[in-house]
């Protein structure tokens, strides 16, 4: 199950099946790990010996978090793929790389690591002079309004935006209906929150600062779903946002993360 | 007088929180009353220091922050040379903090203040406790502590081996519910038990409680 659904249903449901591209394969469990290089093109992928796991599945929005801030940084890693429709996530092995059994977990040499926005500050920190600085650069100050927007999102965005995308998607890929009314006022709330972006956005060219940073990569994942659906009007409706959106998910690193889903 | 100036209020978690780093600090400041009664919270002028309408807000000599978490993160590295350590040098170890930091914020505290909001907010505005959604949230709360027992069982802290922002950031949530009958599931787990003991002991954490 995709790690949104973790935080809405406990414990998981059977699932049943519908045909659909979003599904992951019957042979998921067999497939090989998958390794990658951003400097080469999606496929074929070349043979790495990397030092970064990432344990995972291309369409969990906190997976996808951390492929993003990997690629940004140009860094090669390997996509191990996690059987979540066999449960693989509330069992060991991997209960011991994340006890709350939640996907992504990643590896670098001995250093184990869950919770994906703690990974992201990680590999922006320990490898600040690769690739894009996804941190503000400068003082504690700077740095802190970094924080702010971190917490914004983590606190005040994704509680309200992950449950319209459950609503909206992944009910529906586990047969269940999507409750209108709960939409509705999630929505409610939503559109609160995004007018506080368009203000800020008037102000500033990303939501910490001038230059793109982690505040602003780890609302990828969930607008990317948002903006597959009914949902994206309310991103579209106001101008600073709708530019950002649109400016945010242009990077090319994040063209790679979206195209690992259709392999 | 420019300095630290906290915009909150004494009872609010997330004021504490902000309060106990500058003790930690030991950093003087001024905590300027929001009067949430009154909804000056979703008023202006504090919407101009934290338009999501949210206590606390922080000034420190005009510099602005809000959400606690960012606040006691910024305490944390612009004053490293006062008062406790709350951080952990080295890029791996401050890794491990962030992490400890995003399990307060998304396993821990959202079930945590679900069941401080049930069994004692509520109360002071005339609701009534909801046992139903206490027993379910107790439940979760359960699961997340055995991670911890575990955890506390292989470090004295939950990041490493000395108090930092991580053990900080639940005290405000974890005193409440010691006064309510969740209480119990910390008592029954020694590990969890102690370091409950330990951090809400801390003269920062005494200095909080009304």
């Amino acid at each position: 199950m995709i790690t949104i659904l973790q935080s809405q249903l406990l414990p998981p449901p059977p699932i049943k099946l519908r045909h659909s591209s979003l599904l992951f394969s019957p042979s998921q469990h067999s497939r090989p790990n998958l390794k990658f290089t951003s400097k080469s093109s999606p496929s074929p992928p070349t043979i790495t010996m990397a030092s970064i796991k990432v344990h995972g599945v291309p369409m969990s929005t906190a997976t996808m978090r951390v492929l993003a801030a990997l690629y940004e940084k140009d860094l090669e890693f390997e996509l191990i793929p996690v059987d979540m429709r066999a449960g693989a996530h509330k069992q060991e092995p991997f209960l011991s790389l994340n006890p709350f059994g939640q996907i992504p977990a990643l590896q670098d040499g001995d250093l184990t690591l869950f919770e994906s926005r703690a990974i992201t500050e990680y590999i922006a920190d320990e490898y600040s002079e690769k690739g894009e600085k996804l941190m503000c650069p400068g003082c504690n100050k700077v740095k802190a309004l970094t924080k702010v927007w971190l917490n914004v999102e983590g606190q005040q965005f994704d509680p309200i935006a992950s449950k319209i995308a459950f609503e909206r998607i992944f009910k529906g890929m586990f047969g269940m209906t999507t409750d209108p009314a709960a939409v509705q006022e999630l929505e409610g709330k939503l559109v609160r929150v995004l007018d506080i972006y368009e203000a800020r956005l008037s102000k500033s060219e990303f939501l910490a600062c001038d230059c793109f940073t982690l505040a602003d990569l780890h609302h990828l994942p969930v607008i990317h779903y948002l903006m597959g659906t009914d949902s994206k009007a309310l991103f579209e409706s106001r101008p600073k946002v709708c530019e950002w959106v649109k400016k945010i998910t242009a990077r090319p690193a994040w063209a790679k993360v979206v195209d690992l889903q259709k392999q | 007088m420019a300095g630290i100036k906290v915009f909150g209020h004494p009872a609010s978690t997330a004021t504490r929180r902000v309060l106990i780093a500058l003790h930690e600090k030991e950093l003087d400041f001024e905590l300027v009353h929001i009067d949430l009664k009154d909804g000056e919270h979703k008023k202006e002028p504090f919407l101009s220091r934290n338009p999501f309408g949210k206590i606390p807000a922080f000034e420190d000599g005009g510099f602005k922050l809000f959400e606690s978490r960012a606040i006691t993160q910024y305490i944390a590295h612009e004053y490293a040379d006062k008062g406790n350590q709350l951080l952990s040098p080295g890029s791996k170890n401050m890794a491990i903090l962030a992490m400890g930091m995003e399990i307060e914020a998304h396993e821990f505290d959202s079930v945590a203040s679900k069941l401080g909001w049930e069994q004692i907010f509520k109360n002071f505005f005339g609701l009534t406790t909801d046992q139903a959604v206490v027993k379910e949230e107790e439940v979760k709360l359960g699961k997340v502590l055995d991670n911890y027992e575990a955890r506390l069982g292989e470090s004295k802290y939950l990041a490493c081996d000395h108090f930092t922002l991580v053990d900080l950031h639940h005290i405000p949530v974890i005193q409440y519910l010691l006064g309510t009958p969740t209480k119990k599931l910390f008592d029954e787990r020694p590990h969890v038990s102690a370091w409950v003991a330990d951090i809400t002991s801390r003269p920062s954490s005494q200095k909080v409680l009304l």
